[in-house]
């Protein structure tokens, strides 16, 4: 159509051209998907690959959760008995730590941390892997890239974010604990006595592990699906990963305030 | 890497995680006391439940014996019908009365029992008749303003 067109219509077939574009990549995401659990066998038939993945994306990201979940723990103890002891009430800082961090800050910021630590690695890696040829070298030798290369790493990253928020939420809960007890004088069984009472285990842990559970999904897939798809040059690569960090950002605060609106809706 | 280094730290890091998981589960979320063993469940009628919510406990003298499991709006009567889920270690006599207490000036409300003298016991499924509303801080507070005017009144 090379007949000349109006702003107008040049316009709308802009739009129109946009919506096709995503809607075309939804549907290769949702092709990858499916492809990745259909291929997802191998993980069970060779757990050592899931095992060496769940080194790089779990143990390797464990000294930036502990130290972002021990700060993030502190600040809280301290802004919270802060706004808290302006109506009295500081001895309740135990109960809002916590519930702030397993509902909330817990699940949303580790995601945000292993989307930076560990997606933007996954995707330079099999950016990379493409670029230089070797997933087609695998095709070739009738290895399918897709279970080898990609599904270890996707189950590896859903089985490690739900573990490494809890452990964000432990030490969160630990460093508001040294600020409330031990810096601020909050007695120590009213600490925790305020945060059990308050706490509900199906409501509020189960929720939160819940959601750790959808963000990990979301991150390893766009984080894998990224590099799969990246364009095989050092700035497609560099492109790619990029658009990890910024879409997991994007797809974790998104969804959630959607699960949120879910969950705690009128309870 | 050495396999045998690579599976120490990934074993290390899930059973970490699965600690991490149990400790917000039994330290942070109290989950051992949530345990619902044998309960029986008794009804009660309310005219004003105030801000009672499922779950909220059911104490007798300061110890927690029991939940709200229900809270249910009778159209017939306008009441609130609240069903109470007791631990079955715990009984209380037929006459026993039901109030809606709060804990602290502005806390959580909870459901009072003070036990009777009858001999018979409660039972699954009884209903219990004496029963007190919660103490709407608004309508109190209007009482007090409507008794220290008439009270001004006389005395000028």
């Amino acid at each position: 159509m090379t007949s000349p067109l109006t702003l107008p219509a040049r316009l709308i077939r802009a739009l129109g051209h946009r919506v096709t574009d995503n809607l075309i990549s939804l549907g290769i995401a949702a092709r990858f998907f499916v492809a990745l659990l259909a291929s997802s066998a191998i993980c069970l038939r060779r757990p050592g690959l899931v095992v060496r993945e769940m080194y790089f994306i779990g143990v390797m990201s464990l000294v930036i959760i502990l130290v972002s979940g021990l700060f993030v723990g502190l600040v809280l103890g301290l802004q919270m008995y802060d706004t808290l002891e302006r109506f009295g009430s500081g001895d309740i800082v135990g109960m809002v730590v916590a519930l702030s961090l397993v509902r909330e800050l817990g699940p949303v910021l580790s995601a945000l941390l292993i989307s930076s630590r560990a997606g933007s690695a996954v995707t330079a890696e099999i950016g990379l892997m493409k670029t230089t040829e070797q997933l087609s070298a695998m095709e070739m030798m009738a290895i399918q890239p897709v279970a080898r290369v990609v599904a270890p790493r996707f189950w590896a990253g859903v089985f490690s974010v739900p573990l490494l928020t809890s452990i964000f939420n432990v030490t969160g809960i630990f460093g508001g604990y040294l600020v409330a007890v031990h810096l601020l004088g909050v007695d120590a069984g009213t600490f925790w006595s305020q945060m059990q009472s308050a706490v509900d285990f199906r409501i509020d842990v189960v929720n939160g592990i819940i959601k750790s559970v959808f963000f990990a999904v979301a991150i390893i897939f766009i984080a894998v699906y990224q590099g799969y798809h990246a364009t095989p040059t050092a700035e497609g690569v560099s492109l790619a990963t990029t658009q990890t960090v910024v879409k997991s950002a994007l797809v974790v605060l998104g969804m959630d305030f959607v699960l949120t609106a879910f969950m705690f809706r009128g309870l | 890497m050495n396999r045998q280094v690579l599976d120490f730290w990934v074993g290390l890091f899930v059973a970490v995680g699965i600690a991490a998981t149990v400790f917000i589960a039994l330290q942070v979320a109290n989950l051992t006391t949530l345990q619902r063993g044998a309960v029986y469940t008794v009804q009660a009628e309310f005219d004003n439940i105030g801000g009672l919510k499922v779950r909220a406990p059911v104490k007798s003298a300061g110890v927690t014996v029991g939940r709200v499991s229900d809270i249910r709006y009778d159209s017939d009567q306008h009441k609130a019908v609240v069903s109470l889920a007791i631990d079955s270690q715990y009984q209380f006599s037929a006459d026993t009365s039901l109030s809606i207490l709060t804990s602290g000036l502005l806390g959580e409300q909870y459901i009072g029992v003070q036990s009777g003298s009858d001999a018979e016991l409660l039972q699954d499924g009884d209903v219990v008749w004496l029963t007190s509303s919660a103490i709407v801080l608004e309508n109190l507070i209007g009482e007090v303003l409507f008794n220290r005017a008439q009270d001004g009144g006389t005395t000028q």
